[in-house]
Formats: C-alpha cells, structure tokens, sequence
C-alpha cells in the first residue's frame, strides 16, 4: 500500500454495480489519488435485475436502465475496452487495446457472464439467445415483440423463470426444459421448487422437468426447434439459454491469484489470495466474481450473485482499500435476494442451500403467500418469503443470531406449529440452472470437494 | 420515581404537552413490567423488531390478564382489521385496499392532490386578514375531514354528523381518571352505533350503482376473494373514516406547533417547498401523532431485550419514544427537516403499518405549503398550546396564533 | 434523472407506487417494478417517493458514468 492511503493509484476493473459503488465509496471516504474504471462494456454503469423483469414486459427500456450515482467521482473511465491480464510485479492491468494502467492497489469487480449454450453451431442459430447485458435484454425484447410462436427457456433458474414469466405475462407460449426436477430448486430446494413448478404451470408454462435439451435444431441458420433426452421435440423461434453463470477470471490465469471458475478467492476483509493461499494486500475482490469465508456459514467459502452482496462488499472493499489495518472491516453482511415472477415476490435472506431441513412457518403454499425457514444442523440459516416481504425481516435476526431450528411456536396467523421436512438442496451438478449463491467450499454433508481447471 | 410506574405517567395528563423526558427514562430503565402487568417497549431497535415479530399479536382476545385500560368501543360490529391477526387482517386489508391503493388502484391517492390542494388553499385563503387563528379548528381539523368524507363518499352535508360521532367515539379513548368512564363510553357506543349504521346504509345504498367512492367500491367490488360481509363493511367503514381523519388532524397541528417553535425553519421551508416532504417525514418521527400502540400481545413467552415478556401481557411498543432513541437517530431531540436515513416508526410497521400513510403523507405536505404562508407575522398565544386528553392520538386540542 | 430500488430493503409498503404510480408499480401483490429512467415530468413526485419510503430503499440520482458521473 502507499504511505498515503488516500493517496496514490488505485485501479478497478468492472465498471458494473460493485465496481461503480466501490469508486464512489473510495471518494466517499477521502481517496484523492488517481483513480481509474476498467469495464468491458461500453456502456456506463447500469442495472441488471430489471433486465430479466420490467425491460422483458416492456416497462423500462434495455438501454435507459443506468444506476444512479450515489455521488459524483472524480475517474478515468476505459469503459469498452476489456482487461486481459495482470503484472502483479509490475503492477499494472494490461488492456486488450495495449493499454496499460499502473496502480498500487487494484480492486477485481469482473463479475460473470451469460454460461453459453455448449455446441456453438447451435448457439450460433440465429434466434439462440442469453440474458446477462442491456445488448442482451434489447435483442431479447425484440425478439418477444416480434411475436414468436413459442419460446424456449432452458434451464429453470431465477433468469429463466423470470423469462418465462414475461413470456406468459406477453401471451407468448413457451416451454421450460429443465435437468433437475423442479424450477428454482438449486436455490430453495424441494419444498419451493415444488410450489415454483406448481405455478409455472398454472401459469401455462410447459414446464419439462428431469430432461436435458439435446440438441437445438435450425434451418438456414435459424432455430426452428429443439430436441430433449425423452425424445420429445418441440418448434421454437426462439431459445434462451439460462444455464447460469461463468465467472469472469480468464484474464487472471498469469496473475498468480486465487483465480479460477469458482472466482478470485479473497478473505473476510475482501484482499485476494495469491495461489499459494497467502493473502495479497495491494489486490481486492468484490461482487459476483468474488469468493469468501462467511462465519454465519461455518467459514464456507461463498460466491454469491447477489445485487446486495455487490454493494455491500464494494462498500467493504473500499473501505479496506484506504485504511490501515487494524482500522479494517469484515464483510459480514447476511446474504440476500429477490425475484419477481408470475406475480409472486419472492425474496431470500441466509443461504437456502446451506441447510438439511425446511419448515413452513407463516402462510402456505396453497395461499400463494408464505414464509419458509430453513436450518442446518439445528441452526436457522434461511429464510424465503413468498408475498410475505414484511415477515422476512424477523428470520433475518434469527439467522444474525444463530437460533435454533425450527423456530419457536407462536405465529400469529394461528395455523400451529408445521412439521419439518428436509430439504432436498440438489446437488449443483444435477442442474441445468446454476445456483445463485455457491457454497465453494464443500457441501453440507458431502465433504469436501476439490476443484482443479483443466 | 420507579420505573414501574412510567406507564401511569405516561398516560397522566400532567405530562401531555411533552412526555419525551419520560420516554427517555423508558430507554434508560429497559423493558420493565408496570404496575398494571403490562410491558412497556421503548428503544428502536426492540420496537422494530417486534413490529415485524409474527408472535404478536394485535388481536385484545389474545390477552389473559383484564384490561384496566381504556378499551376502544365494543360493539356487536366484528373487529375491524387494525384488531385482526393474519390471515383475517391481511384478507380484509387487502379487500379493502382495491378502492384505496395498489396493485388494484395504485392512483387513487395521487388523483387526490389536486382536489387536496384546492380545499387547502380555500381554508388558507380564508385566515387572510385575521388577527387570531386557531390553526387546529380553521385548518388542521377541517382539510383531513373533508377529504376523507369525500374519498369515502360521505356527503358534506353530513360532515358536523360525522364531527359529533368522531368526538364522541374518541372522548371514551380519551377518558380522564378524574372522570366517571361510564357515561362517554355509553356515548361513544351509541354514536358507532349510529356511525356503522350510517356508512352501512349508505354504502347500502349505491349496491349496484357505484359513485366512484370507496364505499361504492366496499360493497360493489367483487374480486377473487369474494367482498367484505355486511358487519365487515361497516367495521372497516367506521375505522376508514376516524382513523382517516383523527391522526392527521394531529399531524398538521403537531408540524405547524413544531415549525411556530423553529421560525427559522418555518421560513426556510416556505421558501423551499422541495423540502417539505422529508420535512414531514422528520415531524413524524419528532412528533408522532400516534404516540404509542397498546393493544399487543405475545401469544407465547417472549424475549424481549433480555426481559421475558409473558404470553397474553399487554405489551405497549412506544413509537414516539423509538422515534428519539438516540441509538438510531443522532441528536435525536433535535427537529432537523433535513435529517437523512430517517427510518422513523411514525406510521408503525410490518403487517400492520398504516394503512392510511400515504394519504396522510400529501394531506401534511399540501396542508404545510398552504399554511406557512399565512403564518408569516403570527406567533404562539399559548406555548405549550392545551393538549386533548389522549396520551395515544396526542395532538393539541387548540393552536392559537396571534399576530405580532 | 436515474433510480434504482434496493429490493433487499423492501418490504412492500409501495408508498411510492402510492405517491409516483406512474413511475412504480405493483405486479402482483408485493412484487415491485419501476421505470429507472425517470420522465422530467415525475421529478417531485419522485422525490416525494423517495422521502416517503419508510426504509430508505429508493435511490434517485444523476445517470453513473463519465462525463461528470
């Protein structure tokens, strides 16, 4: 570091969410030294959820979904020009133009990008599509307008069910291929995807749970259909491919980080490891490409697609980035997210997935509106409301303070106690949707899984 | 004095015009059983937390030891959903949301400012040239009535009916123990009987030819969830229109006493009406016109703030006293229209959080931009100004102004 | 003008689909959307929306980005 802390270089590569709240909270807190964002994209900080909500139902436009600054920052902006490695002897981030920008400390903020359909012939069908960018959601808009006779959504994740859902809502038939055995369950497990799946269809979704896509099948360059593992086959004009996220660590292969397909792995305080496991102190990570040890989850590494974990951990980071030791912070935020889909405002507190038993504790699945609790070993470390956002914040307390699972009686909505079942977290590799929260480490139960890139 | 006994003090006259030392001592002594058996709650982070706590209850049923206290009157009406627990409460709130608010009538409320905002500016236009205002009785009084009798489709003929009931229904509330309770709760019952009977019949009378109203649509909508029952109408009627009105009236009052206290800030917000939202926001937590909510239960025992509070106790969460934790609000005695992150318990919270809140929100905004301008040269008569009895909906009951 | 929702916070109370139900809405019973972009013409009422929240969850801002962001 500097001997000035709020002075010399400082250079952020993702010019997204975390990237931009990083920027802003460095100024915040006084860094009045050279500051620079890095961003691929060429266009200024925007805002992903909606892109997957209200821009598919034509209530926001893909392109005028930029984040509003929280203050002004004094920056170099490289927006469009991609990172492509780092000199940490040097200390300079080396750009796809041949650029080169020297820092003295360097925050990552990459984040993920769409994972692609896997046979590129296919992918490359005109009418193949992903959802992560504002050049995404505008091609996928206007292929919805356009009017297609059937949608393909593959894989049942939070993208794909909110795809699905903006389909229905648009009249639009459409048809969800999914590898496990119920949308949403990666992230809820059995109980919620159960009830997920229930809606999709009452929804008119075509739901195909338990199959794969094996092939997507096209005609002069266009997608006509696709072909599934039971045999079926089905016409489409278009096909969302939704199998969830790669993380954006290639340009760190010769950096020496902690880097891989799991993210850049950073300690509680957000500052990366080196490969060799010893904590760096001039690089950080924060956002979706970050993976980090949270004590509520035993220590478990996590890597989270989380807009709050965005902001949170920029916020971590920056402050970790401009302070000397002992004055440094953990980033301890509980995780937690949303989603709005057919209607239903679902959002979680905790890791769903970190957990062996679920209880219904308020409302029912038949009511639409409920809350779900779930426990690891006889500790409270979710919970996920469903039309029930008021109630959550209670589970939020439990889970900060470690109760025990299932919590006390004494619902006020006077159904009695429910018995608790398990809950059925897949194991990842089952899916075709990705999680949105990782538990990089090792599984509940399932010990200790060892990662190696190829 | 003894901590038990910072209910009675509360609640004693004596100290209506600024209980706020009190509720200090409420903070510093933690949860503490009164001598009545009820619990008093009074720091930020324990009222938030209970406001969102699924074990308790807002339903008095719940309750295991007698209410000494002052009960809201009882009827042969059902509870209307401010004494419900879900699902009743949620079934009934959101039935009667359709008329009121999203996702059925998200601009109900918004449709309403321009109409707000003439009735403001006529009963501000009529204080020109007058040497002495009451500002509760000219102004902070009229405005939140005739908007809520309109909203609901009360004629305005029938407005001095509506003033007697209100009066009536709320004195029992406002009962003094220097006073024989039982006449003012026979005249509160016989007036919501007459209200619920009035509303009744008038919704009654538009079944199948709506006015546009929400009384029209209580007894016309037929959503999926069915319609409201006949008693459930009138229940929800009674409590629409004085809940509808009362605490507003003490809103505007309350932020007009704050601002004729702060000249300063009285003409810095007449001359940025900008501010006047985050303003009103700030005298929501500074001077909440709903003090504190006394009708919780715990339906099992609970911990609160490492006191356990036993199942079926009255457990009173003091929001004006939440509101100046210092803990959460810095220099929290200070009225500051500017404050930032000022999430103030002013309309409660959870489930039960006003439901009125929006509507009370522009009445107070247009009601302050319509009024600061004609305060310019007038001063407080009386400071403190006489306070009506309730240690609950805590307003003045007078706001005389004099010039010069 | 840009605004962005922290839908962690919400709770749902829709004051500002209330107050700027040209700009908020309810899809469903809870769930809520928004326009980011906001017209000119819905600046107060923004603003009202945003003061209005009672927890803190609307952000309304000049657009991120070079030129001043």
């Amino acid at each position: 570091m500097a001997a000035d802390p709020l002075g010399g270089r400082i250079a952020v590569v993702g010019a997204s969410l975390a990237g931009l709240r990083a920027a802003e909270a460095l100024r915040e807190k006084g860094f009045a030294g050279e500051l620079t964002l890095i961003g691929d994209e060429p266009h200024a900080p925007y805002d992903r959820p909606p892109l997957s909500k209200q821009v598919l139902l034509g209530r926001a436009r893909a392109h005028e979904v930029t984040l509003p600054r929280v203050r002004e920052v004094d920056a170099r902006w490289r927006l469009g020009v991609r990172a492509e490695g780092v000199d940490p002897i040097g200390k300079r981030v080396l750009l796809a133009d041949g650029g080169r920008v020297p820092y003295d400390r360097l925050l990552i903020a990459t984040g993920t990008r769409a994972r692609p359909w896997p046979v590129p012939g296919q992918a490359a069908l005109d009418g193949v599509l992903t959802l992560r960018t504002s050049d995404d959601a505008a091609a996928l808009v206007e292929r919805l307008d356009a009017g297609p006779r059937r949608v393909l959504v593959i894989g049942a994740g939070f993208t794909g069910s909110e795809i699905a859902s903006a389909c229905r809502e648009r009249g639009l038939a459409v048809t969800v291929a999914e590898r496990g055995p119920a949308p949403l369950v990666g992230a809820l497990g059995g109980v919620l995807g159960a009830f997920a799946g229930t809606v999709q269809r009452s929804h008119g979704v075509d739901l195909r749970c338990g199959v794969t896509v094996t092939a997507l099948t096209g005609r002069g360059g266009r997608l006509t259909g696709a072909e599934f593992s039971d045999g079926t086959r089905i016409g489409a004009e278009v096909a969302v491919v939704c199998l969830g996220a790669l993380r954006n660590t290639e340009w760190l292969a010769a950096s020496g980080l902690a880097a891989g397909p799991r993210g850049v792995a950073c300690d509680a305080g957000c500052r990366a490891f080196d490969m060799y496991g010893i904590v760096t102190d001039d690089v950080f990570v924060a956002g979706d490409v970050a993976r980090f040890p949270h004590p509520l989850f035993e220590y478990q590494m996590l890597s989270l697609e989380h807009w709050g974990n965005a902001v949170a951990q920029a916020g971590v980071a920056a402050h970790n980035m401009v302070s000397p030791g002992p004055a440094r912070r953990p980033h301890l935020t509980v995780p937690a997210f949303w989603s709005a889909q057919f209607g239903l405002n679902i959002k979680s507190v905790g890791v769903p997935t970190f957990s062996d038993r679920i209880v219904i504790a308020q409302g029912s699945p038949e009511e639409g509106r409920l809350v779900a609790v779930y426990g690891y070993r006889g500790r409270i470390t979710a919970a996920v409301s469903v039309n029930r956002a008021k109630s959550l914040e209670h589970y939020l307390r439990l889970i900060e303070s470690g109760a025990p699972f299932p919590p006390g009686p004494g619902a006020a909505d006077g159904r009695g106690p429910r018995p608790s079942v398990p809950s059925d977290v897949p194991d990842p590799r089952l899916l075709s949707h990705g999680p949105t929260v990782a538990l990089t480490g090792h599984l509940p139960d399932r010990g200790l899984t060892l990662l190696r890139q190829d | 004095m003894s901590p038990q006994t910072l209910f009675r003090r509360i609640t004693d006259y004596a100290h209506r015009a600024d209980p706020y030392p009190l509720y200090a001592e409420l903070r510093a002594n933690g949860v503490v059983r009164q001598e009545d058996g009820s619990y008093l709650v009074g720091t930020y982070d324990e009222v938030a937390a209970l406001l969102h706590d699924p074990r308790l209850s807002s339903d008095r049923r719940n309750r295991t030891e007698p209410d000494q206290r002052p009960l809201p009157v009882r009827d042969d009406l059902p509870p209307s959903f401010i004494g419900l627990d879900d699902p009743e409460h949620d079934r009934l709130r959101r039935l009667t949301m359709r008329s009121f608010g999203p996702p059925h009538s998200p601009g109900t409320v918004d449709a309403l400012h321009t109409g707000i905002t003439a009735i403001a500016d006529e009963l501000a236009g009529a204080l020109h040239g007058r040497d002495r205002i009451d500002i509760v009785d000219d102004f902070a009084y009229p405005l939140p009535v005739t908007v809520i009798c309109r909203l609901l489709g009360v004629p305005a003929g029938d407005v001095p009916r509506v003033r007697a009931w209100t009066t009536a229904i709320i004195a029992a509330l406002d009962f003094a123990p220097e006073q024989d309770p039982e006449p003012l709760q026979e005249a509160a019952l016989a007036a919501q009987r007459e209200m619920a009977g009035y509303l009744g019949s008038l919704a009654e009378g538009r079944r199948g030819g709506p006015s546009g109203d929400m009384l029209s649509a209580l007894v016309n909508d037929d959503g999926p969830e069915g319609t409201l029952t006949g008693p459930e109408l009138m229940s929800t009627a009674v409590l629409l229109l004085i809940a509808g009105h009362e605490t507003t009236v003490n809103l505007i009052a309350n932020g007009a006493l704050t601002l004729l206290r702060h000249p300063d800030l009285l003409v810095r917000l007449r001359e940025a009406p900008e501010l006047v939202p985050q303003a009103v926001e700030e005298l929501l937590r500074y001077e909440p016109p709903v003090q504190f909510l006394p009708q919780r239960t715990p339906l099992t025992d609970i911990e609160v703030a490492g006191v356990t509070v036993p199942r079926g106790a009255p457990l009173v969460l003091v929001l004006a006293s939440a509101n100046r934790d210092p803990l959460r609000f810095p220099d929290p005695d200070r009225f500051d229209p500017m404050r930032e992150h000022n999430q103030h318990l002013g309309f409660g919270g959870g489930a039960h959080s006003c439901f009125g809140a929006p509507l009370a929100r522009i009445e107070t905004q247009i009601a302050l931009n319509a009024l600061l301008p004609r305060l310019e040269g007038f001063r407080l008569a009386e400071d403190p100004p006489p306070y009506r009895r309730s240690p609950v909906l805590r307003g003045p009951r007078r706001l005389p102004v004099v010039r010069g | 003008m840009r605004i962005v929702v922290d839908l962690n916070r919400c709770q749902g109370y829709a004051q500002c689909v209330f107050l700027a139900p040209e700009v908020f809405e309810l899809h469903g019973e809870e769930a809520l959307m928004y326009d980011p972009a906001v017209p000119d013409g819905q600046l107060e009422r923004v603003a009202r929306a945003v003061a209005a929240c009672p927890v803190g969850a609307v952000l309304a801002g000049e657009r991120a980005g070079p030129g001043g962001g």
